[in-house]
């Protein structure tokens, strides 16, 4: 019952976001629907916010904790545009592959 | 106590993270994303970042993720396409992947002096997040504000149909 007791190593923390954001970018880099890959890239800000929090919690400092607070104003804004993106793409071309979209690949 | 808490939201993590990748249908992937959301919020109650779980709740799995569910269901977005994707995703993409990977576990598994937590320590209470924010960063707080007025002007700049100005739409309802 010792186990149950003891404290986390805070590494175990930074290995999970690190985890977490190879995931994002797997899934970024290989999903071929474009709300998908929007997901992965909101994942991958979220595993750096759990490394951000982290941090904040060693160091004992509370601004890491406010800079996260930041990251997800930014993302809120960012995921308001690019969804208007994505509706807009969708209005234009009519599907959500990726491999479709590739007006400027021509 | 610490510990099972930290194992079992981790696996919820992991387990989303795994399923938005395995899932093909889009609403899928998103509803996993709400479990690691949510699953993150715990690790930062963990971490006794109190406000910023409140925070990930409210904004992210909340906010953030109905506006994904919403348009996805708006664009009734269907069942993703198999296909072979790009070649230099696969032949660099993914090996750089796993590099990045083990170079990050690597250096986190050797750094010395990373402190432990256990619960109930180190908790920044809302008050002292709300001091510094008001006081020091009081700018930036501001700034941001504009940000998101931006931000929503252009959502709406960029979602509007093509032609239908609102002036449009008095003229023909007069």
């Amino acid at each position: 019952m010792n186990f149950l007791t003891q404290p986390v190593p805070l590494s175990w923390f930074l290995l999970l976001s690190a985890v977490l954001f190879s995931l994002g970018v797997v899934g970024f880099l290989f999903k071929r629907n474009i709300i998908t890959v929007f997901l992965s890239i909101e994942l991958m800000l979220n595993a750096v916010n759990l490394s951000f929090v982290t941090f904040a919690h060693q160091w004992h400092a509370v601004k890491g904790q406010i800079f996260v607070f930041f990251v997800m104003m930014v993302a809120a804004a960012e995921a308001a545009v690019g969804l208007a993106i994505i509706i807009a793409i969708f209005r234009a071309r009519g599907t959500l592959a990726i491999d479709r979209i590739d007006l400027m690949k021509r | 106590m610490h510990v099972i808490l930290f194992a079992l939201f981790a696996v919820f993590c992991l387990a989303g993270a795994i399923n938005l990748l395995v899932q093909t249908h889009p609403i899928n992937s998103a509803l996993s994303l709400i479990v690691v959301m949510t699953s993150l919020a715990v690790m930062y109650l963990l971490l006794g970042a109190e406000f910023l779980a409140a925070a990930q709740v409210i904004v992210y799995a909340g906010a953030v993720m109905v506006l994904f569910t919403f348009v996805i269901m708006l664009l009734n977005a269907g069942r993703e396409e198999r296909t072979r994707g790009s070649s230099v995703a696969r032949t660099i993409g993914l090996p750089a992947v796993v590099v990045i990977l083990a170079v990050l576990a690597t250096i986190i598994l050797h750094v010395q002096g990373l402190g432990n937590t256990s619960l109930g320590q180190g908790i920044t209470t809302t008050e002292e997040l709300s001091t510094v924010l008001f006081h020091e960063l009081l700018l930036p707080f501001e700034v941001t504000s504009v940000l998101i007025l931006i931000a929503i002007l252009g959502a709406v700049a960029l979602a509007r149909v093509e032609g239908s100005s609102p002036d449009d739409a008095e003229r023909t309802g007069q």
